[in-house]
């Protein structure tokens, strides 16, 4: 050992201070992947606009945006301008907003409570708006649920008061992230228990809430745009924003205390923020599945494991997966609708079964 | 770099006490080796020293209290690597090494240039260089225990506080860590805080060991002082006999008893 530590000595003394190695790469967000998203979105925004129920003819439209953009005169008709305008376009706003929304929640709760089956709807979110929107069809039968209104606010309260149940439950059980999951758990079974009892008292509800459930982005105009659009930006600014202590959070709540932060208040944060931004998007869309869990692992797989590259191109791939799906729902048995969370399972999951594979298979 | 004072230093989980009144002292660039049985409280007293769990008592780094400290400045002062770290599974070893910045980063901000030079230096001392860009999963045992190695010199603090760094690795993956924690010492005068189950290694790193037994510090001193075949035979509730290594240090040798049973 004494022969060990002299040589030891002797290395010390001749080479100095170690040298350094190349600057190391690091795993961030990379200008390619996010003007990919861009594109991918621009790209389907402007095809959706493009196409719908009403047949406004392609050329027509790109015209009528040119005319807007140069202040040129407009090809459509008053109606039909109108339709454009209050109707297509925000529709397709709207996608964007909340599959971005859907998707951005998804990847920070995934990342919150390191589990890759974690979705915007874990923690009570789904069942407590399902609950209070049964609640509000059984005993306001004349409510529309297309519009805003008393609906949306009641799916926007259920939905936080949902979370905020798991979350006093979680608390009072103990500190551990695992026991906030089994909390939403027994909340989501328990609000859904009671959303089934309340729906079987009033059998002629079930269709409404049945379609409310499945997802549906008709507006009336872009009142809904202008409810998802402050918190979806707020989520976004403080999740981006919280990205590299997400990458923290993973190494463990003692490890991350040690490195000089509190993953308590870090959680608490992005779990707020994440929940606002679900809560709008279900107040306007209805139970949107399959966005917020898979869309965090298309861009795992394809871009990279950091959060700080997951979380941004969650909401531009969320975004541009939405619009895609709307498009579809609106298209496929036109003038007919498909309920838009039966494109996204259905279309997203061979996607991401494939993508499994392959994966695998490199 | 930082020398560590501790007294009185009583911690526990919810209420239970699990370390009671331990009181040390570690110079600057010493190495202090914990040992004891199987839940003596040796995880738990590394913990209470970083403020990591409920504790009563006091440490001090260089003088000052941790416990008054912002927990960014305890981050700046005092490194971890746990006994069993949990990996992010999606990061590569660069990342990982990066989150060993934290505490010079701005909260949300991002690393700067001087953070990467860091890492790369952090890397090349602990041969990780070539594995900058694994993913933390496709790491053998020896390489991961050298990447959270390498996550907490990237902290850049005057002590280390190491949780069984050699937990996992044969005896040639044992020494080598080992080894580069020592001339880390040397060459830096980092302060060595280890608990370790190996005797015999533990006798040979360490300056100086302490031996704690149901939470209470029942030996103190140096290697040759702690590791004697009385004092290990009472506490580690093993048969044992302490060698001499041809550079006199001691050789921790379990002894099997005098007639093992048979079976027919």
């Amino acid at each position: 050992m004494s022969e060990l530590r002299a040589g030891t000595a002797v290395t010390d003394g001749s080479s100095g201070a170690p040298e350094r190695g190349a600057r190391p790469r690091r795993n961030a967000l990379r200008p390619v992947h996010v003007l990919c998203g861009l594109a991918v979105l621009v790209a389907l925004t402007l095809l959706s606009a493009l196409i719908g129920a009403a047949d406004l003819g392609w050329q027509r439209v790109l015209a009528e945006i040119g005319a807007q953009l140069t202040g040129g005169r407009s090809p459509l008709s008053g109606r039909e301008a109108a339709i454009l305008w209050q109707l297509r376009v925000p529709r397709v706003v709207l996608a964007s907003l909340v599959g971005a929304a859907l998707a951005v929640s998804g990847a920070a709760f995934q990342g919150v409570f390191r589990n890759p089956l974690a979705d915007p709807y874990l923690l009570g979110a789904a069942a407590g708006a399902g609950l209070s929107v049964t609640v509000v069809v059984t005993t306001v039968p004349q409510v529309d649920l297309g519009s805003t209104g008393l609906a949306q606010l009641a799916a926007f309260g259920g939905a936080l008061g949902g979370v905020g149940l798991t979350w006093l439950i979680g608390r009072s059980a103990g500190p551990d992230t695992a026991t906030l999951v089994l909390a939403g758990v027994a909340v989501g079974a328990f609000l859904t228990a009671a959303q089934t009892f309340v729906q079987q008292l009033r059998v002629e509800s079930l269709q409404r809430v049945y379609m409310w459930i499945l997802g549906n982005l008709s507006t009336s105009g872009w009142d809904e745009v202008l409810v998802v659009l402050p918190t979806s930006a707020l989520a976004a600014v403080v999740l981006c924003a919280c990205s590299r202590l997400l990458d923290l959070l993973g190494t463990g709540d003692e490890e991350a205390s040690a490195l000089g932060v509190r993953p308590g208040r870090v959680r608490a944060l992005v779990l707020v923020a994440a929940s606002l931004a679900t809560a709008s998007a279900v107040s306007v869309a209805g139970l949107i599945g399959f966005v917020g869990l898979v869309v965090p692992h298309l861009v795992r797989l394809t871009a990279g494991g950091s959060y700080r590259v997951i979380v941004p191109l969650s909401l531009l791939f969320g975004g541009s997966f939405l619009v895609g799906a709307d498009m579809l729902a609106r298209t496929v048995m036109a003038p007919a609708e498909l309920p838009i969370g039966v494109v996204t399972a259905f279309t997203g999951a061979p996607f991401f079964a494939l993508l499994l594979r392959t994966n695998r298979t490199r | 770099m930082s020398a560590v004072e501790i007294s009185g230093l009583s911690a526990g989980y919810r209420g239970r006490t699990v370390v009671s009144d331990v009181s040390a002292g570690i110079e600057s660039g010493g190495w202090l080796g914990v040992i004891g049985p199987n839940g003596s409280g040796k995880s738990t007293l590394l913990k209470a020293v970083l403020g990591l769990v409920e504790h009563t008592g006091r440490v001090l780094v260089d003088g000052r209290a941790v416990t008054g400290l912002r927990h960014r400045d305890r981050a700046r002062s005092l490194g971890y690597a746990p006994q069993l770290p949990q990996l992010p599974v999606g990061l590569t070893v660069t990342d990982y090494v990066l989150l060993g910045r934290t505490p010079h980063t701005g909260l949300l901000g991002r690393e700067s240039g001087t953070d990467l030079d860091v890492v790369a230096e952090v890397l090349h001392r602990l041969d990780l260089t070539r594995m900058a860009d694994r993913k933390l999963p496709t790491l053998s045992g020896g390489e991961r225990q050298r990447a959270v190695l390498a996550r907490a010199l990237a902290q850049r603090t005057g002590v280390l506080l190491l949780d069984e760094p050699t937990t996992g690795l044969d005896v040639g993956h044992a020494q080598e860590l080992l080894d580069l924690v020592d001339r880390l010492r040397h060459e830096q005068g980092t302060t060595v805080v280890t608990t370790l189950h190996d005797l015999t290694m533990a006798g040979q790193y360490a300056e100086r060991l302490l031996l704690l037994d149901q939470g209470a510090v029942t030996a103190e001193g140096t290697p040759e002082e702690v590791l004697t075949a009385d004092t290990l035979e009472e506490h580690y509730t093993a048969r044992i006999s302490v060698l001499r290594a041809p550079d006199g240090s001691p050789v921790v040798a379990p002894v099997r008893a005098a007639e093992p049973r048979r079976r027919a």
